[in-house]
């Protein structure tokens, strides 16, 4: 092989003027309209770089745009209307009997249209790959610090994006006017009669009168296919704008700083893998709803207010919900003849909310306490910032929990426990082992900070016992090459803020000494236990030692096994453990 | 590498680089790709795009006969206990889009270009100067709409678009008529018959052992010519039974310990409840046969039948209406009059 023939693809020289082609033409006539070429210039060859966990958010967006297709198919067939019918289809179990025009045509489109159940089960996988994807994709953006100016709108327009998926999954498998979703909107109006004085002006406005009424149906179908459908391409849209604005955070790097981007280009390699990625994640949405089977609407019957199946389950997103109203006790407070239901109120409506905003302010949080106001456009590792991963890690806990919550049946029934006993114990967890989690994380981080100055300064293990004179054994240890080392350097150092002592000229403590003592205190909890990259003196030192180790060896003209490992030998290409 | 095409070199303020330990080293050197520098293993990777490209075609060739081949509705193909037309359409046309998508990712991976470009970053602010011109151009805009100045003007504005809420949320009236006295009557009354859930027969006391659980029905939700109740519609029927429905349960008389008033709401052992569930509104279907506690399988909620419906476990906070029965003359059982509290999740007008 040598290495003078190259593939045409990699020009090596500069593309010239040819004459004008069929496409220079086109160009031309749509540049004299609409003169996008200035536009174009800039962003045809846009850097975007390179990372699987950049991935995630693709996911979401392609599935997003499987949502749109599928969902577009599914109109055709769907009838919004609660009136009542018989069905007349092909499902044996279900003919002749009375129920709404969603459901029949819900059925009809299950199995009487051809390719409608495919259709209905993409939907559905997609719908909740998007809500996935949107999750992981914002703990990856968590966890790498990727919220931090000048991205903090995009932080917030993401978790817009989040709350209105799920509203808009809702309002999706309700739509079919099954038992299941006929029991997860009655569950919604229990929650909206909930509100205080509002509450059953709400359930009444909402339903277009009593529970269950004939209204609710098509105007969740107008929220599901038009009016959340629209803020969420908005949305969507503003998100990568900014993006592109902003330009992608990358990893540090050998020659990626803060100031630059390094990647492919959109056109042609981004663009071919960003394309080439949407219909991957079509065909794979295509393949689980063709051999999946999700929502069987047909084995729940018609919505009937006075039944419902053991074991109901709403959709895996809205778990926490449903976790929050199983563990909450029953606390309802009469008071001036009125009724405060906190036993619905606080964990269907507020709760949720809380728990989101927590999330969602604490990149502020920490904006103010470390009084950062420099642009980010490296990423962190997560070890990096073990407060912050903590916190996720302590969130994350508490939706686990709170999902396990909302399957207490289940969990009782596959574990033989006692319904009960797994509730109280929920109860209590729910408080006790986020922060326990926290407390773990928190250490577990430090600890793989210290284990990468460990790495910087006496260098990896290489796995060759070494056997001294005396007959002692010690692991040899080598340097890590120069990419990784800088990897491993390519960080910020925490500075702890102290404004606690700050007087002024007679002693008198500044105004805003208590808010400034509260940061300093919040400092020194986020950052004052993490261990710092090392110094240019204790990386020379470390080296020095490294050296120092050597000459020790230095009259020895052979050494044991594992020979080429002991530093006297040039490793240029032995194999090498691990991948160092 | 030289393919910078902004060159607007920022001075880094991130880290002053005497205190970087180590070195940014640059980007590493390209390396080639097989691809790159033998023909054989391009044209390799050229006929494996090619050929996935033809997978995806024949597969969607695939749907298409498949889409007329495999039957749905009344009598489906069915191929190993599945519907062979979702199977097959979902498999071809999963394919077709796969294929697509790993030949395009395997074009760009193997013979794209994949020289690394730097680019630099631009601060997302825009120049100092460009924020003043904004800045002088707002105030001197501002300025020239005098709204600073004419308070009365700008009060008046303020006022009337303010104002102009009001029709959107007025307009929103009508959504639904308002609570009234609804949620606290349901369709029970004196001397109805408490009919069984589904037939609509009625139940005789005789019907019920110790131990048996029964969902019961108002009748006027079964309407016939013999029991004279009007026909319902759809929507009527569907509220009617989300607060009229009932659970039926006979116990010995002797475990029933009723609270002051509600002595003479059972019959020989049989009490009725509602079947809707004070938390959120769940049919509560789940019964424990020896110890007449009843579980609601949304939340599981628990609640004693023994004992006026009481909360024994779970988010609930209020009792189990209980609706008072007897016999008519024919031994069946009938409401004594309608719930005497509204039945199911609470809400903020009601004590």
């Amino acid at each position: 092989m040598s290495f003078d023939k190259v593939a045409n693809t990699n020009a090596k020289t500069a593309a010239t003027a040819r004459k004008p082609s069929r496409g220079a033409a086109a160009v031309e006539w749509a540049d004299d309209r609409l003169g996008l070429a200035t536009l174009a210039k800039k962003q045809l060859r846009k850097v975007f770089p390179d990372h699987w966990s950049f991935m995630l958010g693709e996911i979401a967006l392609w599935s997003f745009v499987v949502l749109l297709v599928t969902g577009v198919f599914l109109t055709l067939w769907f009838k919004p209307s609660m009136a009542e019918v018989e069905y007349m289809g092909s499902y044996d179990q279900l003919r002749g009997i009375h129920m709404s025009e969603a459901y029949a045509s819900t059925l009809d489109i299950s199995f009487d249209v051809r390719g409608g159940l495919l259709l209905r089960q993409m939907h559905h996988w997609s719908a909740m790959l998007f809500i996935a994807a949107m999750l992981v994709h914002m703990m990856r953006v968590f966890l790498t610090g990727a919220f931090r100016k000048p991205r903090e709108l995009n932080w917030i327009i993401g978790g817009t994006l989040i709350l209105l998926g799920i509203v808009e999954g809702f309002a999706g498998y309700s739509l079919p006017d099954d038992l299941l979703s006929g029991t997860g909107l009655r569950i919604a109006d229990g929650l909206v009669k909930a509100t205080p004085v509002l509450g059953s002006y709400m359930s009444f406005f909402m339903f277009g009168g009593e529970f269950p009424g004939d209204d609710i149906i098509p105007r969740l179908y107008t929220v599901h296919v038009l009016l959340i459908p629209a803020l969420l391409l908005a949305l969507i849209g503003a998100h990568m704008l900014l993006l592109v604005y902003h330009k992608h955070t990358q990893w540090p790097g050998p020659g990626r700083t803060n100031d630059n981007v390094v990647g492919y280009p959109l056109l042609p390699v981004y663009m071919a893998k960003a394309g080439g990625f949407f219909f991957i994640v079509f065909g794979v949405t295509a393949l689980m709803g063709g051999l999946l089977s999700i929502n069987p609407v047909w084995k729940y019957g018609p919505y009937d207010p006075s039944k419902v199946t053991a074991g109901s389950q709403p959709d895996w997103y809205m778990g926490i919900a449903e976790g929050l109203l199983r563990i909450m006790p029953g606390w309802e407070t009469h008071i001036w003849g009125k009724t405060i239901s906190w036993n619905v109120f606080l964990p269907g409506q507020i709760a949720p909310i809380v728990l989101l905003t927590m999330v969602l302010a604490w990149p502020f949080l920490e904006a103010w306490v470390t009084g950062d106001k420099r642009v980010h456009h490296l990423l962190q590792r997560p070890r990096n910032a073990p407060t912050r991963t903590a916190f996720l890690a302590a969130m994350i806990t508490v939706y686990g929990l709170l999902w396990a919550a909302g399957g207490n049946d289940i969990l009782a029934v596959k574990f033989h426990q006692s319904l009960e006993m797994i509730s109280y114990f929920m109860r209590g967890a729910i408080f006790v082992i986020p922060p326990i989690v926290f407390v773990i994380t928190r250490r577990w981080c430090i600890s793989l900070q210290r284990h990468d100055n460990e790495t910087l300064l006496h260098g990896y293990e290489t796995g060759v016992i070494m056997r001294s004179p005396e007959g002692g054994y010690t692991e040899r240890h080598l340097p890590v090459n120069e990419e990784r080392a800088y990897k491993l350097t390519a960080r910020d150092r925490d500075e702890v803020y102290d404004g606690a002592g700050e007087t002024d000229a007679n002693g008198v403590a500044a105004p805003d000494s208590r808010v400034k003592r509260l940061r300093s205190r919040l400092s020194t909890a986020m950052f004052v236990n993490n261990v710092q990259k090392p110094t240019v003196e204790e990386l020379e030192d470390g080296h020095h030692h490294a050296e120092h180790e050597l000459e020790l060896e230095e009259g020895l003209d052979h050494s044991a096994d594992g020979h080429q490992f002991d530093g006297r030998h040039s490793i240029e290409g032995e194999p090498l453990r691990g991948g160092h | 590498m030289s393919d910078n095409q902004d060159t607007l070199p920022e001075i880094s303020t991130n880290g002053l680089p005497a205190e970087e330990p180590i070195a940014n080293p640059g980007l590493p050197a390209h390396t080639w790709r097989p691809t790159d520098i033998d023909p054989a293993a391009e044209k390799r990777a050229e006929r494996q795009v090619a050929a996935l490209f033809g997978i995806s075609m024949i597969s969607t060739v695939l749907f298409v006969v498949a889409f007329f081949a495999f039957k749905v509705g009344d009598e489906p193909t069915v191929v190993g206990g599945f519907g062979a037309s979702t199977v097959a359409l979902g498999l071809t046309f999963g394919i077709a889009l796969l294929a697509i998508g790993v030949g395009v990712i395997q074009w760009a991976r193997k013979l794209m270009g994949d020289h690394e470009i730097v680019e630099m970053r631009h601060p997302a602010s825009s120049s100092p100067e460009d924020r003043e011109v904004t800045l002088t151009q707002l105030a001197q805009g501002l300025d020239e709409s005098g709204i600073g100045r004419r308070p009365l003007v700008r009060n008046t504005l303020l006022g009337a678009v303010g104002l102009l809420g009001v029709p959107m949320i007025v307009a929103l009236r009508d959504l639904g008529p308002l609570p009234g006295d609804k949620l606290y009557h349901t369709i029970w009354t004196k001397g109805m018959r408490v009919v069984r859930d589904v037939v609509g027969t009625p139940i005789h006391v005789s019907d019920l052992q110790i131990g048996d659980l029964l969902n019961g029905e108002p009748e006027a939700l079964f309407p016939s010519e013999e029991n004279g109740y009007p026909e319902l519609s759809g929507v009527d029927s569907q509220i009617a039974k989300s607060k009229g429905a009932v659970i039926l349960h006979r116990m010995e008389p002797s475990e029933i310990t009723p609270s002051k008033g509600r002595e003479n709401w059972s019959v020989q052992g049989i009490v009725a409840f509602s079947k809707i569930c004070t938390h959120v509104g769940c049919p509560i279907s789940l019964n424990e046969q020896q110890s007449h506690h009843l579980l609601c399988p949304c939340h599981q909620s628990t609640f004693d039948l023994a004992d006026n419906g009481r909360v024994l476990f779970g988010p609930a906070a209020r009792s189990l209406p209980q609706l008072p029965i007897e016999v008519d003359d024919e031994g069946y059982l009938v409401a004594q009059s309608d719930f005497t509290e509204p039945v199911g999740p609470s809400f903020w007008e009601r004590d």
